[in-house]
């Protein structure tokens, strides 16, 4: 299993802090229910849509097919060199 | 609940409006804009109701106001202004100074018009006249000893026969237009059978015409005749082809003295001309200031006339009876502005209100701000929403952006499309202003609120698919490494990453950078946004079912929540939920890191083959070493779930029926009972049973008004919702791909534009390069906000919207009420603007 506790948890309670934190926290007003039913809805849609990539990768059935050239620019630029031999 | 959760409660309300407070009375209701009124004249033909003599009035003082302003436009006068001083709607006595104005300087203008035509007619003569004397210098120069002019020498018949009888030459002058010249000369050559002799001169500069203001060309002639009766022919042939005539003397003392005198003479007209010029524009300037204030009262003034025409005078001619629609929150702002009518007039009784019960659907009233009305709009264009039936704006306020940007997820063109919304909602205040943008630009500007969220969500989507302009962002290192030795790679041209050896933790925050590079991005791709598109379109559909379980129990229909809701979502989540947890458990079961052979990548069957397997009750024989179901007992799970899923359609298409049937036979028999207890009253068999407590709550607050219709039509019903709701569990399903369409379509169209264009500006050689960079980008640019912008994000827009209305919508949207529409003076101004 590829996925590690740290992400997870720190965007899980990222957009649990805005869902239900920020419904607890928002203003008495005449717009009270309307802000909490956005910050809700927000969270949930964007918790879901992270959490569906990062399950996506989390487990993959393939890898990646790179050319020559892209993985001798990964091994120049982000510090990935080749291994001798 | 909310504001917004459902549309307000209205309440049925009469008026008792005395007939002096009447007027100030509607126009602070006007100004408050919260009741709709109803029309309790409509046999009454337009022009007998009671107050047409007053709309009269006022259009006969819109129509003076018009005209004045047209005349001020003439001018180029700029019309003032008025956006936050309107003024309220006049009184009696401002009425009267109003209509005084306003004929007083309607008469000024009007007379000023036609002195002005006068004076012009004037001046042209005077002008054709000099020009007929300078012109026709060079004819008489050579006869000028001969004292020939006989249109000076007074008209007594004696002096012409002598002239006649010497055989002298007479002559007429004048001016004609120039396209009628050789006309003329023809017709004075027939009727003089040549004995008249024609000199003409054309004129260089073209004179105005005094009517019409254009300029045209004249041309100066003088006719030499004999005799008398020539004369007068040449005078008709004259008049029929609109020649003037001049009196032009031949003698060259007379010639110059008359010259100066008409040089004088048109000098003091011409500062005549310009003084009048002068005083007109003094009089618009002054009128110009006070003339859009005047228009608006004047408007306001003829739609509480209007209004007033709408109201029913009672039996005994002491007060006006009005019904409207008020908003219940809104009572207690419609009782101020009545007593705050009657006290403006001093009127000791005061009017009332009072509310009336009624069967009838009453309009649906969605109180918005500047922030839902953009959403609500869009939820209104698919139907007004039935009487306090759920509202799905306040979803839309989120869900529409959110699968917006799931379609349009790119971190650039997000930014471009989040600060062009946020310029427009900075300055709202200003933008708001302009009057003539066009529609294109009303549509825009109205929907700014939406603009700014689908950018806000599209920067957020193109962060997880990290795509910025068909580029990734490598932020916290990729976690795929290259186990290749140098020779492996430098002998290959492509290589291939396993996930067992390779892949070292999942990226955090989104796609792994790795992907932009790989040549088989599109197949991982393919099968992250189809599971997501499937996974987002069941938990908005199964959400969209889940609602009409509020409008249920709100209009209190509670058997259809067994009879209706639970098949539904038994439905729809035993076959799609399931679907979607078979996505989810096949997400973490399967991987490369395991020894255990079923649960290698090589063996992950296809969900989609398993769900069709599934339904048909079919199986595939999996690949050795493999097994086929995913987990234990999965076969005999979804034996049972598709089982139970069939059940459910008998249950949804014949449950509701049946329990109305039986409802009604019970009622049938409940009325005939009480028919027989108390004596011989026969009932006929289908007879309208009298309302009791329990039936009629099925009619109340909905459209479905079940007791008047046939059983057959109820069955029929029942089946075409059946099966439309079935058949669209599959098809809308499907019908979410389009997230993932769209957004392939997208990011392709981004990686071309990438490639074949700003790829080659950054290819080419320096120095040269530069300035074919310079090009290229701007080339970029273009397509970039043509194609990628504008193009995709409408059609984005257009795919989300249809998602919302059908495949959302459908499952609990009634959508068959009517809009309220209050008498409101803002909404009638701002409306008369817009045309």
């Amino acid at each position: 299993m590829g996925a590690a506790v740290l992400p997870i948890l720190f965007f899980t309670s990222l957009w649990a802090a805005v869902g239900i934190g920020g419904s607890i926290i928002t203003p008495h007003g005449p717009q009270r229910q309307l802000i909490q039913c956005i910050l809700m809805l927000t969270a949930g849609c964007c918790w879901l849509f992270w959490l569906c990539c990062y399950m996506a990768q989390m487990n993959p059935l393939i890898g990646p097919r790179l050319s020559r050239r892209a993985i001798q620019i990964i091994a120049d630029s982000w510090n990935m060199p080749i291994k001798e031999g | 609940m909310g504001d917004m959760f459902r549309s307000e409660q209205m309440a049925l309300c009469q008026m008792f409006i005395q007939p002096e407070a009447a007027y100030t009375s509607v126009s602070e209701l006007g100004e408050t804009g919260c009741v709709q009124f109803r029309d309790l004249n409509c046999t009454v033909n337009v022009f007998q109701r009671k107050f047409v003599t007053e709309v009269r009035r006022c259009d006969e003082l819109e129509r003076k106001i018009r005209y004045i302003e047209t005349e001020i436009k003439k001018d180029g006068i700029a019309l003032p202004d008025i956006q936050d001083d309107i003024p309220r709607a006049p009184n009696p006595r401002e009425i009267i100074d109003l209509e005084a104005h306003l004929e007083k300087t309607e008469t000024e203008m009007i007379e000023l018009a036609q002195n002005e035509v006068n004076m012009k007619s004037n001046y042209l003569e005077l002008t054709e006249l000099r020009k007929v004397l300078e012109n026709t210098q060079g004819f008489f120069s050579d006869q000028e000893v001969l004292n020939l002019d006989t249109s000076n020498r007074g008209g007594a018949g004696g002096d012409d026969a002598v002239v006649q009888h010497r055989g002298r030459l007479g002559f007429v002058a004048g001016v004609i237009n120039r396209e009628r010249v050789f006309g003329f000369e023809r017709m004075l050559w027939r009727i003089s059978r040549g004995n008249v002799f024609l000199k003409r001169s054309d004129l260089d500069e073209p004179l105005n015409d005094p009517a019409t203001g254009h300029p045209i060309f004249k041309t100066v002639f003088v006719a030499f005749f004999q005799g008398e009766q020539l004369k007068n022919r040449i005078k008709k042939v004259c008049t029929g082809f609109h020649a003037s005539l001049y009196p032009c003397p031949s003698s060259h003392v007379e010639r110059e003295e008359m010259v100066k005198n008409v040089r004088t003479r048109l000098e003091d007209l011409k500062l005549v001309l310009s003084q009048t010029e002068d005083h007109r524009s003094r009089v618009l300037a002054t009128v110009s200031k006070n003339l859009p204030s005047w228009s608006i009262m004047v408007k306001k003034m003829k739609a509480i006339y209007h209004t007033l025409n709408l109201f029913n005078m009672d039996v005994t001619k002491k007060c006006l009876i009005g019904e409207c629609w008020v908003p219940t929150k809104d009572l207690h702002v419609v009782q101020k502005a009545l007593s705050d009518g009657s006290a403006a007039v001093g009127s000791t009784i005061p009017s009332f209100l009072n509310v009336i019960d009624t069967h009838e659907q009453p309009p649906t009233f969605n109180r918005t701000n500047k922030f839902t009305r953009g959403f609500q709009n869009l939820i209104d264009a698919y139907g007004i929403a039935s009487y306090r039936e759920c509202n799905p704006a306040l979803y839309t306020c989120i869900t529409f952006p959110f699968l917006f940007a799931v379609m349009f997820g790119d971190l650039g063109h997000g930014l471009i499309l989040l600060l062009f919304g946020a310029w427009m909602v900075l300055s709202e205040n200003k933008l708001s202003r302009i009057k003539g943008g066009g529609e294109i630009w009303n549509i825009f500007f109205g929907g700014r609120y939406i603009i700014l969220l689908m950018g806000l969500f599209s920067c957020y989507t193109g962060i997880i698919y990290n795509d910025i302009f068909s580029k990734s962002m490598n932020l916290f290192g990729t976690n795929w490494v290259n186990n290749y030795n140098t020779s492996t790679v430098l002998s290959n041209k492509h290589l291939q990453m396993s996930p067992n050896t390779s892949a070292q933790g999942v990226y955090p925050l989104g796609l792994d950078p790795i992907w932009q590079l790989a040549d088989n991005k599109i197949i991982f791709l393919n099968s992250f946004k189809m599971k997501l598109s499937i996974i987002i379109g069941v938990l908005h559909m199964i959400f969209g079912v889940c609602m009409s379980v509020f409008n249920f129990v709100h209009f209190k229909r509670y058997s259809s929540i067994l009879l209706e809701f639970v098949p539904q979502i038994l439905f729809l989540m035993l076959l799609f939920g399931y679907m979607c947890f078979m996505m989810f458990f096949k997400w973490f079961k399967y991987n490369g890191f395991t020894s255990n052979q079923p649960e290698t990548p090589g063996c992950a069957p296809s969900v989609l083959i398993m769900f069709i397997n599934m339904m048909l009750f079919k199986n595939t024989p999996p690949l050795s070493g493999c097994k086929e179901y995913m987990f234990e007992s999965q076969p005999q799970l979804q034996k049972a779930f598709v089982v139970i899923g069939l059940l459910c359609i008998p249950w949804m298409l014949l449950g509701k029926p049946l329990y109305i049937k039986m409802t009604r036979s019970k009622q049938v028999a409940h009325v005939k009972h009480n028919g027989e207890l108390t004596g011989n009253m026969e009932l006929a068999e289908g007879e309208t049973p009298l309302p009791t407590g329990s039936t009629g709550n099925e009619s109340a607050g909905g459209a479905h008004g079940h007791d008047d219709e046939p059983m057959s039509e109820i069955y029929i019903h029942q089946a075409i919702h059946t099966i439309e709701y079935v058949l669209s569990t599959i098809s809308h399903t499907a019908s979410y791909l389009r997230l993932w369409a769209l957004s392939l379509a997208h990011a392709q169209l981004s990686e071309v534009l990438w490639n074949m264009v700003l790829s080659m500006g950054l290819k080419m050689p320096p120095y040269t390069g530069a300035i074919g960079l310079f090009i290229i980008f701007g080339a970029w640019c273009l397509f970039t906000l043509a194609i990628l912008v504008m193009m995709e994000g409408l059609s984005a827009f257009l795919h989300t919207l249809r998602l919302h209305w059908v495949e959302f919508m459908s499952k609990f949207y009634e959508g068959l009420g009517y809009a309220f529409q209050p008498f409101s003076f803002k909404a009638i101004i701002d409306g008369e603007e817009e045309e």
